[in-house]
């Protein structure tokens, strides 16, 4: 089985470390962490990943735009992406979602829900 | 002549057929013994064959009565296994459960303590607050001890200049400070606090039993519908920890600033005159 690579893009300290707390438990799982758009999209050059943890409200540059940008790669298409942000309101989750976002999880996030999210896009 | 010659014949013919006669005899009284034989032996047989079945229903019933006492013993295991598996997966629920907020946990104290910078350490605060509780609006505050007013010292969701200023004693979140108890209003989804003297939950801010400060939360996030036992948690970690990491991010950067006014001073001192 190879490695399955994550990549958190999220401001927050804490947030990030608490959801590579969370995939560090799925067996062969490789986190690497970026705190914005800008900063993500360099870590992805040359690197694949299966899974994207993407927030909402960044500096620099946001996860809405950062998404968009990612799925205007065709190479990256299909790799599911996840958003996580404090916003409840269905209209945000609508719009994530109609830029190419995957599935969506709202702030405070459970680790059961998180890891419920993973298995489920990484058997699709 | 001829005549005796005839009777003769006829003598010896009759011999014969008394003989044929004898025979048959002889042959019919055995067949009369071996059908009695035969008889004999169809009911020996036959009472074998009784006897033998008798037996053998014996046998299956004692079998089946042993299959049907195995059939409950497996079905009473089963039972047993079956609340055994259960039992083990409402277990490890709780245990994934308690991994889980353990996780929280550790995050939030490791994050608290990862600093001595004050600014940081309010910013940790706020994020513990906001992302790992999921509180909207929410204000930090401090006790000065000279007035024994609440400072607001950092906020979310609302200015700090709209809070009202609140004393020792005074109000909800005065009582917090002095009893040192956490307050928590019976939370209704959605529910949010427009008077700013009166939180929805506040805590007091810790060091042993002395209350240097409390955090008072105004409003949740809106998917937030209620508290869980992590949260429980999350706010018994802030009570003891954020008091300590406030006080001594505070402390080291008084003392970075005197160490500064200090060295200046000494260098100067050193300085060669002109």
């Amino acid at each position: 089985m190879s490695d399955i690579n994550f990549l958190i893009v999220e401001d927050s300290p804490t947030m990030r470390q608490l959801i590579t707390f969370a995939l560090k438990r799925i067996q062969k799982a490789k986190v690497v962490e970026a705190t914005d758009g800008v900063d993500a999209l360099k870590k992805m050059v040359g690197q694949n990943f299966d899974m994207l943890f993407v927030d909402i409200n960044m500096p620099v540059m946001d996860g809405l735009k950062f998404v968009s940008l990612v799925r205007a790669d065709p190479a990256k298409k299909d790799v599911p992406i996840i958003m996580i942000t404090t916003e409840g309101a269905e209209e945000d989750r609508k719009r994530a979602l109609s830029l190419g976002a995957s599935a969506y999880l709202t702030k405070p996030i459970l680790i059961q829900e998180l890891l419920q999210i993973v298995s489920q896009h990484l058997k699709q | 002549m001829g005549l005796r010659k005839e009777e003769g014949k006829i003598q010896k013919k009759s011999e014969e057929f008394l003989q044929i006669f004898r025979k048959g005899e002889e042959f019919t009284q055995e067949l009369l013994k071996e059908n009695e034989r035969l008889r004999f032996k169809l009911v020996e047989l036959e009472e074998e064959l009784k006897e033998r079945g008798k037996n053998r229903v014996k046998f299956l019933e004692e079998r089946s009565r042993i299959l049907e006492k195995e059939k409950k013993e497996i079905q009473e295991r089963y039972r047993q296994v079956e609340a055994e598996n259960k039992d083990f997966a409402a277990k490890y629920l709780d245990v994934e459960e308690e991994n889980n907020n353990l996780a929280n946990l550790y995050v939030a104290s490791y994050q608290l303590h990862s600093t001595l910078d004050f600014n940081e350490v309010l910013r940790t605060v706020i994020e513990i607050v906001s992302n790992l509780i999921g509180a909207e609006r929410f204000a930090i505050m401090i006790v000065d001890e000279t007035t024994e007013e609440l400072k607001v010292i950092a906020s979310e969701g609302l200015n700090k200049e709209d809070i009202p200023k609140v004393k020792s004693g005074e109000g909800i979140i005065g009582e917090v400070v002095i009893t040192g108890e956490s307050y928590f209003e019976e939370l209704v989804p959605g529910r949010t606090s427009k008077d700013l003297s009166k939180p929805v939950v506040c805590i007091p801010l810790k060091i042993k039993e002395k209350v240097i400060g409390v955090i008072a939360i105004y409003s949740l996030l809106i998917q937030k519908k209620g508290f869980i036992n992590v949260d429980y948690e999350l706010f018994n970690l802030l009570v003891g920890h954020t008091a300590t990491a406030i006080f001594s991010s505070k402390l080291y950067t008084q003392s970075e600033g005197k160490l500064t006014t200090i060295q200046t001073f000494i260098d100067l001192l050193n300085e060669k005159p002109l």
